[in-house]
């Protein structure tokens, strides 16, 4: 019998409708959630389901409203927070960051905030400087934050649930260009421990590429390409990026000698440095090559395709720099054959919708 | 006593007559200066004290500080230093109590400087939209630090005028009597606990003390002629030891007895405090995330 197939946007859709099922305390809040769109898919019908006194619109007032369920959350409830866009999240920055993060610290351990925060976060499409951002580096900086940030459907509703479960403020990051993939998720409550760390997607001996969220679909495309070339990469997921768990990663350098980290966040100061930095203090003596980081360059997001084509790295990027570090041939500007007008980059590529 | 110290000195009208109006279940929520609220809602004063000590034994074991006292066992839930944070928790603990059909009330104190901030409207339009059982206590002493109201808020525009904006019963009213306060925080506390819905008030006091410590600091010069003198000769408790002596209730030989009762718990507290044990290294991460649920 084949496995139940769902998308990442049903599989969070599910997840929220477990919890509300579950637990009386948990309740979902943001903008949008309850119309008729639903976040993307990902809470239409809740309302519908849970009532109106359970799953709720907001004002536009971000900063206000995660104050409102922080203290919800300190009398004993469970709020879910949904922003569609991570940009509207950092006007939240003070109660994410000075309060949600450190309130159970601050106050010795007597209260607890359980509440999760999902963000989102795409690309393409024009969606320009202030719709496209993947800030995960900034929470991923303040102790007392959990970030997560899965790539698989499976994931994505176990970590959901296991992220609402949490006694913890959690930010839950998702990218659009995953809503529309699929994959195996089993019907009803499971959750995938935060603690788990990260998922090994793809066995290799050769070199390690480390990434998240959708940079996680670029360097499986990539590992492809290298196989091609008889390069065999090995592929680790992190899904959960603080605390980070980096045991596998460690695990997988001392075999392969080689690391690539693939970030759709900025390269200066971003996620991947934090990885390579972990590596070569620990594991400096088993590295065959310097690491590598495949990020965004250090400028803002352009709407225009004509520009944005020329911004986001590619699974070639990936590509070029694991056969530059094999000391093979390698495209020097993996984007030379680029058409400026190309609209396929700018969409998620339909080459590629799953299963995982 | 190293942390940052804010005192409610001047102040303890409006703590002692808003919170003498309230149950223990009842919730209030505070900002940097909070030392009278913490008390007056029937906070521990030896876990007070041990926590500006930064004892293992205070009310934050020692990871917060003068500015984040707590009391779960009576309802004070918490207190901040950052301007403004404060009121849309407060909001959210009231939002909480009514998703659980929890009729608390939930007292927000905070000061003129947060009026300012775009969290406090934010928070009261939820609180308005939602009905919810919150009364904002706005202390306006005059200063945000040492900048005086007229360098941050437009003349002859009211702070109640905002909370009126946003649709909520409002009253301005006299901080330094305590019986003054009580009765009109009463009358508020009442109706939002029988009809719900939140409400306004906004005291009018005055901070005898440097912003931030134990001393004076008429020589910095900021306060302007005549002004520190025409408040302090409206001391609270010497207003509220007056009217009590007037009307019988006090004579000097009980004023002078009660006043060696005070005396002697904060003596306790203090004792108690200093002798309590710091933290241990082992303890540096302690409480860094919340067990699993």
């Amino acid at each position: 019998m084949t496995e139940r197939q769902l998308k990442y946007s049903e599989a969070l859709n599910e997840a929220v409708d477990i919890c509300l099922a579950r637990d009386p305390k948990v309740y979902l809040l943001g903008l949008g959630v309850p119309d008729p769109i639903g976040v993307f898919g990902t809470t239409a019908g809740l309302r519908e389901k849970h009532g109106a006194n359970r799953v709720f619109d907001m004002p536009i007032a971000e900063n206000g409203m995660t104050g409102v369920a922080l203290g919800s959350a300190l009398v004993g409830m469970r709020p879910v927070m949904t922003h569609m866009r991570l940009e509207f999240a950092m006007t939240a920055m003070d109660q994410i960051c000075n309060q949600a993060a450190k309130w159970h610290y601050m106050f010795g351990g007597q209260s607890a905030v359980p509440l999760t925060m999902r963000m989102i976060i795409g690309r393409g499409w024009g969606q320009g400087p202030q719709h496209s951002q993947s800030l995960h580096a900034w929470f991923a900086h303040v102790p007392g934050l959990k970030v997560v940030m899965p790539t698989t459907p499976h994931d994505a509703k176990g970590m959901l649930i296991a992220a609402i479960e949490d006694n913890n403020p959690v930010v839950f990051i998702e990218h659009r260009w995953l809503y529309n993939i699929h994959g195996p998720v089993p019907e009803g409550y499971y959750t995938v421990p935060l603690s788990d760390g990260p998922r090994r997607m793809r066995e290799g001996k050769d070199v390690t590429i480390v990434s998240s969220s959708y940079a996680t679909l670029d360097a499986l495309k990539a590992a492809n390409q290298l196989a091609e070339a008889g390069i065999e990469a090995e592929v680790i997921d992190l899904r959960v990026i603080a605390p980070l768990n980096d045991t596998m990663i460690l695990e997988s350098v001392t075999r392969t000698g080689r690391l690539i980290v693939a970030d759709q966040g900025a390269q200066t100061a971003g996620f991947s440095a934090e990885i390579i930095a972990r590596v070569t203090e620990k594991a400096f003596d088993k590295l065959k090559a310097a690491p590598a980081r495949v990020a965004l360059p250090d400028g803002p997001t352009p709407t225009t395709r004509a520009l944005s084509n020329f911004y986001y790295p590619t699974p070639g990027h990936i590509t070029a720099t694991a056969r530059k570090m094999m000391g093979l041939d390698y495209a020097r500007d993996p984007f030379a054959d680029v058409d400026p007008a190309n609209k396929n980059m700018d969409v998620p590529d339909k080459a590629f919708t799953g299963p995982f | 006593m190293r942390c940052p110290t804010h005192f409610s000195i001047g102040q303890e009208a409006v703590a002692a007559g808003v919170c003498a109006n309230l149950k223990q279940s009842d919730y209030v929520i505070s900002a940097h200066r909070s030392h009278a609220h913490y008390v007056n809602k029937g906070g521990d004063m030896r876990a007070m004290f041990a926590e500006l000590y930064g004892k293992v034994a205070g009310c934050a074991s020692g990871k917060g500080g003068s500015m984040h006292l707590i009391d779960l066992g009576v309802n004070f839930i918490g207190c901040v230093p950052i301007v403004g944070s404060t009121i849309p928790i407060g909001v959210g603990a009231a939002f909480g109590a009514k998703l659980q059909n929890n009729d608390a009330v939930t007292v927000i104190f905070f000061g003129d400087g947060a009026t300012e901030t775009g969290v406090f409207h934010e928070s009261l339009n939820f609180a308005a939209m939602h009905k919810l059982r919150v009364l904002f206590v706005c202390e306006n002493n005059l200063y945000s630090v040492n900048t005086p109201l007229e360098e941050r808020q437009p003349e002859g525009r009211a702070i109640i005028d905002l909370a009126k904006g946003h649709g909520l019963p409002s009253v301005q009213c006299d901080g330094q009597e305590v019986e003054t306060v009580y009765a009109a925080s009463a009358e508020m506390i009442d109706r939002i606990r029988t009809q719900g819905g939140p409400g306004f008030m906004e005291f009018a006091t005055y901070r005898w003390l440097e912003h931030c410590g134990p001393n004076e600091d008429l020589q910095l010069g900021y306060r302007p002629a005549g002004e520190y003198e025409y408040w302090t000769a409206r001391d609270p408790l010497q207003l509220h030891q007056t009217l009590l002596t007037a009307e019988g209730i006090l004579n000097e030989k009980s004023a002078q007895q009660y006043t060696a009762e005070v005396d002697a718990r904060i003596d306790d507290a203090v004792s108690y405090a200093k002798a309590a044990p710091f933290p241990e290294r082992k303890d540096l991460f302690q409480y860094l995330f919340a067990d699993a649920s």
